[in-house]
């Protein structure tokens, strides 16, 4: 259970050695957090994301998930809340994929909407009912401003974190009053590994910036967070501009 | 599912189905959803607790309780203020029976024209004697009556199987004192048999003082403590340098009837307080911050009299000031509001004085500030109260730095040899209430074999794996 500040005792992340997770992970066990599950794939990075959750004093412990096997979901994700409550669950998987190529070929475009659609659709649906259950916690759901409005350089991603963000509000919504409060985290254009190599766009942000909107978003119970905050202002005002402008405007972004 | 009582038709109330609800301490902070039942009798009780489920059950009363030790996300939570009747009454004695739900309000109410008051009262009217035994409450009578408990002779405790054993402190002292003050977690209090306080009057003559700095108010304290039945200090928390720890210090007793002015003669134990406004539930969270509680204790301090003055005061406006408003944890906002208590022994003065000060220099701005001197401990396995100084603060859970100061706070309070307050507590680490409770685990053993499959659970005992 979150304590009265906000801090948070028990997380799990699903998708636990991507940078934003380890960045997030990290700070919260430097505040309080004691129990981390990181569910994801076997991988060096995943081991090291533990080492250094450990050097923080937290009990850490992994466990073999993939996003794309959606119908192990249930049997890998639910026995994880009976060993005790978890507070905080993370959904920072996602994959930026290859425009030029997805859109060459439409299986590994395919891929890129299964991952971060339908992979985070059905893992988010079997923790939301096991949070339910325990009448409390947060689910945090990794989304983008691309989800506002994807652009020609990006639109097979920006579709598949559309898709996830609207399904993260209604979740959201259908949870209201059960306890279970979903928040939903839209960074701008994030320099991590998945972006290494890609242009910078405007009001790029890092993970450890993700990580403290996180953190600060859980403390107050926050619905929707944008990092950094003041591109929900740019983004609003890129929502509604007309299409042939915006093309412009994506145009010079690249 | 009957609803039939031990006590007579007069209370076979209607049992409303069970709803879910979302709960939360006094504080506001840290909701959880649960299933909440409202029993109207022993045996709705027991086969709520019997049929619980793996979420387990607490029990919950009038929700004063800062934190979350009166909820269980995803379990049950028995709403027992419905069980509100008083069983008997011992004019001679000054012994009662009543049910849990039986808040102290409603016993000065029934019981004061009998010139009998509660034998302990917090700075609230407004909690349940279930309540007050599963803290084992204390009020600014601790140095001279002890905890609540302490005034219990008996009661009934509802167990995890559904059986029911009658504990007294002499027949039973294990389970009695993992009860007081066990948070809940042993059983369900069915009645209990309490001690209530003679008085010959329903007034308070107060002595009030302001005091230039802590050291003054230490210093007054222990000198008025030993004639004075009720004693307290009020700091204004944001005074620095020379000033830190100023406020006023109240010590009063009873008053007798000679003491009270002519008309008051007449009915000396008149007791009628009028809630006089109620909060309404719209407040900023955020609106009580360092600027407006540094004016707020400003102008109370300068209110307090420079010389000491004496006055009659009602119960009410001694004890319990706040309940004058309703729903006065509203005016925090919706962020809510965390209350900070701890006792540290007498020797460990210089610990108090640190504490203080880094508060005051961190300006974290406190609306009650209020520091007391505790006699010594009760049996309770988990009691709180032990001989020393206890001070408590309410802070708003927006301030800044609040984590890391109240994490240093913890520290120095552990390292002092002190303790928090779990009727408090809603932040506190596992690691520390294992330290300030060295009989934690003689708690534990008799509460596993009271209930061996965990079923009285709540949010507080999750968090702190109590």
């Amino acid at each position: 259970m979150k304590d009265s500040l906000g801090s948070v005792q028990s997380l799990l992340v699903l998708g636990g050695s991507s940078d934003i997770a380890v960045a997030t992970a990290r700070k919260l066990a430097q505040d309080k957090t004691k129990r981390i599950i990181l569910a994801a794939r076997p991988s060096e990075r995943l081991d090291a994301a533990v080492t250094l959750l450990r050097s923080h004093g937290a009990d850490v412990r992994t466990v073999d998930f993939d996003a794309l096997d959606f119908s192990s979901h249930e049997k890998v994700l639910a026995p994880l809340f009976e060993e005790g409550d978890i507070d905080v669950v993370l959904l920072a998987f996602g994959v930026l994929g290859e425009q030029a190529r997805d859109e060459r070929d439409p299986l590994s475009a395919a891929q890129v909407v299964q991952t971060n659609y339908v992979g985070a659709v059905t893992s988010s649906l079997v923790c939301a009912e096991a949070l339910r259950k325990q009448g409390h916690g947060s689910l945090v759901v990794l989304s983008s401003v691309a989800a506002e409005r994807a652009r020609k350089a990006n639109f097979i991603y920006g579709s598949s974190k559309a898709g996830l963000d609207a399904f993260a509000q209604g979740l959201g919504d259908s949870l209201e009053g059960t306890g279970v409060h979903v928040m939903i985290v839209r960074p701008s254009f994030v320099e991590t590994k998945m972006t290494t190599g890609r242009p910078k766009a405007p009001m790029s942000t890092t993970a450890e910036a993700v990580a403290d909107g996180i953190v600060e978003g859980l403390r107050r119970n926050a619905e929707m967070i944008w990092v950094p905050a003041p591109v929900r202002f740019a983004m609003s005002a890129v929502r509604h501009l007309p299409r042939p402008v915006f093309r412009k405007v994506a145009e010079k972004q690249g | 599912m009957g609803t039939e009582s031990l006590a007579g038709p007069e209370s076979a109330g209607r049992t409303s189905p069970p709803t879910r609800e979302r709960l939360s301490g006094w504080g506001r902070t840290s909701p959880s959803v649960a299933e909440v039942l409202r029993p109207r009798s022993r045996e709705e009780i027991a086969e709520a607790v019997t049929t619980a489920g793996p979420r387990g059950i607490v029990a919950r009363g009038l929700g004063r309780s800062y934190g979350d030790p009166a909820q269980n996300g995803g379990g049950r939570v028995l709403d027992l203020t419905g069980m509100n009747r008083i069983l008997a009454v011992d004019l001679d004695t000054g012994q009662v029976v009543v049910e849990p739900g039986v808040s102290l309000h409603q016993l000065m109410e029934a019981m004061l024209p009998f010139g009998y008051f509660v034998p302990v009262t917090p700075g609230t009217r407004h909690v349940t004697v279930g309540g007050a035994i599963a803290c084992d409450i204390h009020g600014k009578s601790h140095h001279a009556d002890g905890s609540f408990a302490q005034h219990v002779v008996s009661m009934d405790l509802l167990l995890a199987d559904g059986g029911v054993r009658t504990l007294t402190p002499e027949s039973e002292p294990e389970l009695f004192w993992a009860t007081a003050g066990g948070m809940g977690l042993t059983g369900v209090v069915l009645r209990a048999t309490l001690r209530m306080l003679p008085v010959e009057t329903s007034r308070i003559l107060v002595e009030t003082k302001r005091v230039a700095d802590l050291d003054e108010a230490m210093a007054r304290m222990t000198e008025t403590d030993a004639d004075h039945r009720f004693s307290v200090a009020s700091l204004d928390n944001l005074a620095t340098g020379p000033s830190l720890g100023r406020g006023w210090v109240e010590s009063g007793n009873f008053a007798t009837v000679a003491d009270l002015p002519a008309k008051q003669r007449e009915n000396p134990l008149a007791f009628h307080p009028k809630p006089v406004a109620s909060m309404p539930d719209l407040f900023p969270s955020g609106l009580l911050n360092r600027r407006t509680i540094r004016l707020m204790n400003l102008a109370n301090f300068r209110r307090a009299p420079q010389n000491s003055h004496t006055h009659i005061a009602s119960i009410g406006g001694f004890f319990h000031p706040l309940d004058a408003i309703h729903d006065w944890n509203r005016v925090y906002g919706p962020a809510g509001f965390l209350q900070y208590q701890f006792v540290v022994p007498f020797d460990a003065a210089s610990t108090l004085r640190r504490i203080v000060e880094r508060v005051a220099v961190q300006r974290a701005p406190s609306f009650v500030t209020v520091l007391k001197r505790f006699g010594p401990a009760s049996p309770g396995y988990l009691s709180f109260p032990t001989e020393g100084w206890t001070l408590t603060y309410d802070f708003p859970t927006g301030t800044p730095g609040l984590p890391g100061l109240l994490r240093w706070m913890d520290g120095k309070v552990l390292e002092a040899g002190g303790r928090l307050y779990l009727a408090k507590d809603s932040r506190m680490s596992a690691a520390d209430l294992e330290a300030m409770y060295p009989r934690l685990e003689a708690f534990r053993k008799v509460r596993a074999a009271a209930d061996p499959q965990g079923v009285f659970v709540s949010d507080q005992s999750r968090r702190l794996s109590l």
